[in-house]
């Protein structure tokens, strides 16, 4: 707990020059962890943080400009606001990082999976690298790296790249991606992928979690979902829009997704929305061996070119 | 004349103004004989063209989507292409995940003087649409769609 009491006094410090500070308090029951918006030090004494603490509180911040606020972060969650400095959707005076350390966070789709259901939940607790949960009576005790969301299985980046004020000790690991998980869904034939797809847009709500948790999604009222002008969707439910709105959803993205993973978290049906995203960050690593988020004063790939470029055909078909 | 009269497929190109409409132009001046199913939308520059323009035909039915510019460092606004290039290759990759075949989709460069190299373009492409066979429909409504078209007189 000496990290947490640590994190607090440096927000207390802190938190006269801000308007507000970002982090975590713990949620309605004891697995989910919520939001915290801390503008007194009462309000900072129910932080908490620990592997519950999901969110990627950099999608709160560009709603927030104006505003003098700090955040805390994790390494994932540091590359969001970096990717939004680096597209000057930020003001760096503005924003005050507290940055931590991460081993990682769990998934509660895999917390369900294991527990058979989240209702009943009495009491949940980080022993190290396990979690004790009570459910329904029983007590069950799960190791982080099964309930582990799949993107800290990957994490190259454990540690806040960019931050005001770091806490506590910087994790050493770092794991390789070598994006097997989209290897494998491109070995099916395309028949067999339209079809999936097909089915996961069939039960797409059309309710528009995965843009507004998105932190990248900063278009808000003008979003072209919604816009009449242009015209890009129709508010029909068909498998098409809604299909075609993901495609958007991913291009819109296309060298800005840190991969924070937010989009197919917050989906109320389920559907692996980061595949797509992944697809396409793998693809600008092979040909401009770019990852977003990680430099704040990095080119975009596409929004820069090269006469000559190494990695495309000059197409001469 | 379709590659395969009488069974004519749908074929979006987005063309530049510059370039390769003009390449275009000149292959018609010629009268060089070309398949028909290739309907032309003009834009100014290959630069102009969002992805989604091509996505949005392919989710909509068309069997095939050809894009063609002016050659990368002929682009009558410098730098277009340059950035066309990097969109359209990452789109073409996109593709693979899609449940879209790949090859539907292709993007070409062709200057205006180059007639017999656009007929060439527009053959072979054609052709490989046409061996590809229709686009597999999404929707009820697309199936739907497509028996109504097919029961038409032609
Ligand atoms: S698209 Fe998904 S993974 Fe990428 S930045 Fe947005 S929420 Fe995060
Ligand atoms: S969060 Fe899921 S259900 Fe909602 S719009 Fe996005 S894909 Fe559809």
């Amino acid at each position: 707990m000496e990290l947490l009491d640590q994190l607090k006094e440096k927000i207390k410090e802190r938190l006269p020059e801000l308007d507000v500070v970002i982090g975590w308090e713990q949620g309605f029951d004891p697995l989910h962890a919520t939001p915290l918006f801390m503008r007194t030090e009462e309000d900072v004494d129910r932080l908490v943080f620990s592997p519950l603490c999901v969110h990627n509180l950099a999608s709160h911040l560009t709603g927030l400009k104006g505003k003098k606020v700090g955040i805390v972060v994790k390494g994932c969650d540091s590359r969001s606001v970096v990717e939004l400095l680096q597209e000057k959707l930020l003001v760096r005076e503005d924003v005050t990082v507290f940055g931590l350390p991460c081993t990682g966070v769990v998934s509660l789709k895999k917390i369900k999976h294991a527990l058979g259901g989240l209702d009943k939940v009495a009491s949940a607790e980080f022993n190290g690298n396990e979690l004790k949960v009570s459910a329904a009576g029983a007590a069950r005790v799960l190791p982080l790296n099964e309930i582990a969301a799949d993107k800290c299985g990957r994490c190259q980046y454990h540690n806040a790249l960019l931050s005001d004020v770091f806490v506590g000790a910087p994790v050493e690991a770092a794991a390789e991606d070598n994006y097997a998980d989209v290897e494998a869904f491109q070995a099916k034939s395309p028949q067999e992928q339209a079809a999936y797809w097909r089915d996961a847009m069939q039960r797409c709500l059309r309710c528009y979690a995965c843009r507004n948790a998105c932190p990248m999604c900063v278009c808000r009222d003008h979003c072209v979902a919604q816009s009449r002008e242009p015209h890009w969707m129709t508010q029909q439910d068909t498998v098409q829009e809604k299909w075609f709105f993901q495609m958007i959803h991913a291009l819109h993205l296309a060298g800005r997704c840190t991969e924070c993973g937010e989009c197919e978290r917050a989906c109320p049906v389920g559907i692996p929305l980061l595949l797509l995203k992944r697809k396409i960050n793998k693809e600008i690593k092979e040909l401009f061996d770019y990852q977003a988020g990680t430099k704040i004063d990095a080119t975009p790939p596409l929004l820069s070119f090269k006469v000559e470029e190494e990695n495309i055909n000059e197409r001469g078909w | 004349m379709s590659a395969a009269p009488g069974n004519e497929l749908r074929i979006i190109g987005f063309l530049c103004n510059w370039c390769s409409y003009g390449g275009a132009d000149t292959a018609g001046v010629g009268r060089m004989t070309q398949p028909t199913d290739l309907r032309i939308i003009r834009v100014p520059c290959s630069g102009r063209i969002d992805p989604l323009f091509v996505l949005k035909a392919l989710v909509n039915g068309a069997d095939g989507v050809l894009v063609s510019g002016c050659h990368p460092r002929d682009c009558h606004y410098a730098e277009g292409n340059f950035y066309a290039r990097r969109r359209l290759e990452v789109l073409k990759r996109f593709l693979q995940v899609l449940g879209i075949d790949e090859r539907r989709f292709e993007y070409t460069w062709v200057s205006a003087s180059e007639g017999q190299r656009w007929q060439e373009v527009v053959q072979k492409f054609t052709e490989r649409i046409h061996e590809l066979g229709p686009a597999p429909k999404i929707t009820p409504d697309q199936m739907a769609m497509a028996e109504t078209m097919a029961a038409q007189p032609r």
